[in-house]
Parts: structure tokens; C-alpha cells; sequence
């Protein structure tokens, strides 16, 4: 790493970013002026109802969209002005997407969904590419079923799979959008287990969910209603996935995955 | 992306569509297999007719009595048979441009032999007939120049006559009769089949011309001389040089009309492959019209495909494929399908063109060329069909195509 050590930037900074989306005559103000930072290392849920803005505000982050005013500086890199072909390397250098539908290529084995962002990374020898992609499957605990295709795995199975392809990049930022919205209670809990394990090891990642329960594993809580951010706290009395864990497998017995 | 992966990727998303892919790839085998099975039958029939043409002689140079075009008050061919053994002596002697010189006098008679009798044309020639019609003997030998200048009585026998008189015994050193006049058979030709409109070739003896003017003819006129050009480049050099000769011989004044006809098979072969050439053309621009069916269903399957894997794009945008990336790898989806297809074609229509060529009996044959326009057409093809939908595919909204359902 060069300048961005050098010189101090955050993961994320918004400075006054405004959204607007024209519908024939009508302008929706989809973003009205957000300001936030993301520092290294933090777990952020973002949290809000439907059509607060937090749809428009991932898919900025996510460098998907991007803003009709205002400033977003990603990991030291200005966002703003990117050409579309900027955007889809600066995606694939320092974003991992984890979806709430997984999103997986159907008809294609766990391992080749995780290779798929090493394939697409420029200037690389992707000659490793199969090696570091099986290494992803076994951090998420799915080293055996590394030929499974989609439709031969869990939910949770596949939102890991999901993972494991989010992080075999190393990505500066992991972005997760509702990741347990698909998943039983258990399981959920399971995926937040793993996000929290990534996080000790010092990865950033930012959650959008609309359920505070899953809210409570971030470390930071913002919340999103009308384009504005109406609150930003710590979380206070932060939920231990893997303590949960533990304690609802007594009740969760029942509904044990049969994968 | 390296190309080596982008063909893994083409390859495994044809596959995962096994039926779909074969149906779509069944429109570029048919028209492929078409465009080869018509080019074939074209091709086959130019041969044809080329060899057909070829088998009358080779470089073949026809020189006859009379002149076919004098103006308004022409004679018409052949009209004084002017023609002489001296003509074809002095063609020999100061010819430079011919390989052989033959008189040819042809006459039709009763041939008697072995118990059997047979009506077959007579033709008196010199040796150099044989070399001149491209012909060879199956049994026996031709007669000799020492046999045409004692004017020997003796005889070769075409196929035809041969079977008909000497069905079961090779006909060699038998003795038949041409008329009232006995000869001894020193020859068979090998069989040279019918002429392009069907004469048989085969049917007719051969004698030593100085052996028919004496014996059969009675009169000292040759019918016409042929002659073979030593190249087929020097074919209108050569047909020049006889015709000063032969203006010489006859003692015509400059300016006087040629009282004889020279020609070569040149023109009547280049109308004959002209023609079929444009059947050839024709027949193929039909089939490609089946082709271009083939591509547009190509482009049909590739649309549908894009729009259903609207959501495959979508992610594949959102974890850093760049629009390119999308691009290339439904183009070569596209290419791959047609090129697949237009090797199948390409054996079907080989297949099927040997079919046709044994069931009719017609000659086919594939040139190399048409394979290579079969294969190169249906990757021009599949990048053409394939370009618009994967223009689409490229130009998708990663936002909106992560929300398709």
C-alpha cells in the first residue's frame, strides 16, 4: 500500500451525497445530502425501512451508482467521475458483495462461483486463481463441497458460498445486503458468526438489514429514513453470535439443516 | 481475462443448455451441410464436364476442309474436301508448337468376325492418334509407323466392338473381315466411354490411314486432321503456326479466305464450366439463404439467453466484470455455437453429398475452398447474430439486473 497509508483516509467517506432519480417529469429525492465515515475495522449496520434510502445509498457505496451531487472518496480513491470500466475494476479490487437471494451463478459449482472475481481481476496471473478459491471455501467450513452446485446446497450453505466469493478477493470493504434476510433464525445467526469472525480479523464490512436483531451483532448502528441519516451510535451491549449460538441449539435442534 | 478462460466460461454455459444449444446449433448444420452438399453437386458436375472434355484429346486441335464462316456466301464446312496426307506432312515437318499430328479418315463398314458381324466406324489414323486422344490399348499394341507405310492390313479394336465380337477370348492375332478386305486384330483400346452428349467412344476400329485409303476409301481426301498441342499455353500459337502452314500448302494469297477450319475445344469448355460454375453459384447462394435462417435463429436463442440471465449478468457486473468482459463472453458464446454447428455441417454435408453421389450417380465433390468458406461463414455468422445480443448483455444496468427476477 502507498498513499492511502501515507497519507490518513478512511474506508468510506460520503461528504454530502444527494441521490436524485428522475421519473418522467418527477424528481425523487432518493438521497438528500449524507455524510459518513467508515473507519478500519468497524462492523456498520445500516438499518431502515423500505424506501428510507438505503437501497440507493448501497448501491453508491457499492460503486453500482453513482452520486447526483456530493463526494464519495472509497479507501482513498475518488468515486466520482469513474468511467464505467473504472467502476467495474474498482468493484472487483475493493468491494465483496454478499446478497440476500445469494446470488450465485445457477448450474455452476461452489468452487467456480468463488474463482469468478480472481477471473475477472486485471493485470493478475490468475494461474492460483482455482487454489485461492478452494482456500476461501474451507474459511467458511464448506472445504468439502467445493463441486456442489447451487442447487445442492442450504441457504446458509450458499449465502457461505456467497461469502467465500466476497472475500476471496480480499476486498477492503465488505458490503452485505440483508444477508439473513433468506435464512432461518439459526442460521442467521450462523452467517453473523462469520461475518464477526472476518471482522475480529480486521476486516471492514458494512451490513444493510431492516432487522435489529441482527443490527445488535454490528458495532455501529446507522439508521436511514427519508434520504437523511437520522442516527449514528455505537451499539451498546453488542450480541455475541457465537454465545447465541450456543444457546439456541437446544431450541434449534428441530430444525437442524439435513445438508 | 485470458482467452483460455473466456472459452471455459462460453463452453460450460453452452453446456449447461444441452437441448437448447442443439436445436439452435441444428439451424447453422443445416444450412452449412447444405451450402456443402449443393457446392459438391456443382463442383462435381464442372469436374465432369472438364474430364468429358478432356477425354476427346488432350490440348486437342481440330483442323477440317472447308471454311464455317466466309461471310455471306459461305460454302459451309467441309463443302470441298481438300484435305491431304501431304497437308499433314508438312504440319509435321514445320510445326514447332505440336506434340503429335494425326490424319483421321473415317468411314463406317461391316466387320465380320469369330462367327459374329458388327457395324462399327472405321477410322484410318496415323500412330500418333493414340497420343492425341489421350488413349491407351488393354491388350495387344497399336500398329506401327513401319505398318502405316506398308499400309499393313491390320486392325485395332475399340471396347465396344471387341466385347461384341470376342465376347469371352481376347481378340488379338484373330483375323476378321472390314468389308471384303481380311485383317489381323493387333489391339484393344481400353474403354473411354461415352462422349458429353452421349456417343459411344468406344465403338470403332482403328486401321493405318495409307491401309484405308488404299483398302476401305478409295479416294486420297482425309476427313479432318487432329492435332495436340505440345502445351496448353501455346494452344492458340500452335493453331496460328498450322494455319500459315496449311495457307501455304494451299497456296492461298494473303488476303484470300482460309479453305479450311481450324479450332480447339477451348471455347466449347469454357461455355460448358461457365455454365455450370453459375449453377454452382446459384445453388449455393440458395443454401445460404438457409444459413442466414440458421444465424437468425442464432440471434433469436441469444436474446432469450441474455434476458435470462439478466441476473447472471447482474452479478457478474457487481463483483467487477467490465461490459467488455460481458460482451466477449456472449460473442463467443455465439461463435462457438456456430462454429461447433458449422463443423457438423460441414461432416453431414459430406456425408450427404457422397449419399446423393451414390444414389444418382452423379459425380460430387467438395473443394477445400468451400470447406473453408462453410467454416469461416458460420464464425461471420455467429459474430454477426451474436453481436446485438451481446451488445445488450453488455449495456445492462448491474442496479436493475441484480433486481431481475
Amino acid at each position: 500500500m502507498t498513499n492511502s497509508d501515507l497519507m490518513y483516509s478512511p474506508v468510506i467517506r460520503l461528504d454530502g451525497v444527494k441521490k436524485v432519480y428522475r421519473m418522467g417529469t418527477n424528481e425523487v429525492f432518493a438521497l438528500r445530502g449524507v455524510d459518513l465515515t467508515v473507519e478500519r475495522g468497524e462492523m456498520l449496520a445500516v438499518m431502515g425501512t423500505s424506501g428510507s434510502g438505503k437501497s440507493t445509498l448501497m448501491n453508491i457505496l457499492g460503486c453500482l451508482d453513482i452520486p447526483t451531487a456530493g463526494n464519495y472518496v472509497l479507501d482513498g480513491k475518488q468515486v466520482n467521475g469513474l468511467s464505467k470500466n473504472d467502476l467495474a475494476d474498482l468493484r472487483n479490487e475493493k468491494l465483496g458483495f454478499i446478497f440476500q437471494g445469494f446470488n450465485l451463478l445457477p448450474r455452476t459449482s461452489a468452487v467456480d462461483n468463488v474463482e469468478l472475481p480472481l477471473l475477472y481481476r486485471r493485470g493478475t496471473n490468475a494461474n492460483d486463481s482455482r487454489k485461492r478459491a478452494e482456500e476461501a471455501l474451507a474459511k467458511v467450513g464448506l472445504g468439502e463441497r467445493l463441486d456442489h452446485h447451487s442447487g445442492e446446497l442450504s441457504g446458509g450453505q450458499q449465502q457461505r458460498v456467497a461469502i467465500a466469493r466476497a472475500m476471496v478477493t480480499q476486498p477492503t470493504l465488505l458490503l452485505a445486503d440483508e444477508p439473513t434476510g433468506n435464512l432461518d433464525t439459526r442460521t442467521s445467526i450462523e452467517v453473523m458468526a462469520l461475518f464477526q469472525a472476518l471482522n475480529d480479523q480486521g476486516i471492514t464490512i458494512l451490513i444493510v438489514t431492516h432487522e435489529h436483531d441482527i443490527a445488535q451483532y454490528a458495532k455501529r448502528i446507522v439508521e436511514v429514513r427519508d434520504g437523511h441519516i437520522i442516527r449514528d451510535h455505537p451499539v451498546v451491549g453488542r450480541r455475541i453470535a457465537a454465545d447465541d449460538l450456543t444457546n439456541v441449539e437446544g431450541t434449534f435442534d428441530v430444525v437442524e439443516e439435513a445438508a | 481475462m485470458k482467452n483460455r478462460i473466456l472459452l471455459k466460461m462460453s463452453l460450460q454455459s453452452i453446456l449447461k443448455n444441452k437441448m437448447r444449444t442443439l436445436l439452435t446449433m441444428l439451424g447453422i448444420v443445416i444450412g452449412v451441410g447444405a451450402v456443402i452438399v449443393m457446392v459438391a453437386i456443382g463442383n462435381g458436375a464442372q469436374t465432369q464436364i472438364k474430364q468429358q472434355i478432356e477425354n476427346l484429346g488432350t490440348n486437342l486441335i481440330v483442323i477440317t476442309a472447308g471454311t464455317t464462316n466466309a461471310g455471306g456466301a459461305s460454302q459451309g464446312a467441309q463443302s470441298f474436301n481438300r484435305l491431304t496426307v501431304d497437308d499433314v506432312d508438312k504440319i509435321k515437318s514445320q510445326a514447332t508448337m505440336l506434340a503429335a499430328v494425326s490424319p483421321v479418315i473415317v468411314t463406317r463398314t461391316q466387320i465380320v468376325g469369330a462367327g459374329k458381324n458388327w457395324r462399327a466406324e472405321v477410322n484410318g489414323v496415323a500412330t500418333d492418334y493414340l497420343i492425341i486422344r489421350n488413349w491407351g490399348v488393354t491388350s495387344g499394341s497399336l500398329f506401327s509407323d513401319d505398318d502405316v507405310r506398308a499400309k499393313r492390313t491390320v486392325v485395332v479394336l475399340g471396347a465396344t466392338v471387341a466385347k461384341n465380337l470376342f465376347p469371352d477370348t481376347d481378340p488379338v492375332g484373330n483375323d476378321i473381315r472390314l468389308g471384303r478386305s481380311p485383317f489381323t486384330v493387333v489391339g484393344v483400346l481400353e474403354s473411354k466411354g461415352q462422349t458429353a452428349n452421349g456417343a459411344d467412344q468406344d465403338d470403332v476400329v482403328l486401321v493405318p490411314y495409307t491401309t484405308a485409303q488404299s483398302r476401305l476409301n478409295g479416294f486420297s481426301f482425309l476427313g479432318q486432321i487432329l492435332a495436340s498441342a505440345s502445351d496448353p499455353k501455346v494452344l492458340v500459337g500452335a493453331q496460328n503456326e498450322i494455319r500459315d502452314i496449311m495457307r501455304d500448302s494451299h497456296g492461298i494469297n494473303p488476303g484470300g479466305m482460309d479453305d479450311f477450319t481450324v479450332r480447339d475445344q477451348t471455347t466449347i469448355a469454357q461455355a460448358a464450366t461457365s455454365t455450370s460454375s453459375v449453377m454452382t453459384s446459384l445453388l449455393a447462394a440458395i443454401a445460404s439463404v438457409s444459413l442466414i435462417v440458421g444465424g437468425i435463429g442464432i440471434m433469436n436463442i441469444m436474446l432469450v439467453s441474455v434476458t435470462e440471465r439478466t441476473r447472471e449478468i447482474g452479478i457478474r457486473m457487481a463483483i467487477g466484470a467490465r461490459g467488455g468482459d460481458v460482451l466477449t463472453q456472449f460473442l463467443v458464446e455465439s461463435i462457438v455455437m456456430c462454429l461447433l454447428g458449422g463443423l457438423v455441417g460441414l461432416a453431414a454435408g459430406t456425408g450427404g453429398a457422397a449419399l446423393v453421389g451414390h444414389f444418382t450417380g452423379w459425380s460430387v465433390s467438395t473443394p477445400a475452398s468451400a470447406v473453408l468458406l462453410a467454416v469461416g461463414f458460420s464464425a461471420a455468422v455467429g459474430i454477426f447474430f451474436g453481436y446485438y445480443p451481446a451488445r445488450k448483455a453488455a449495456s445492462l444496468d448491474p442496479i436493475q439486473a441484480l433486481r431481475f427476477e
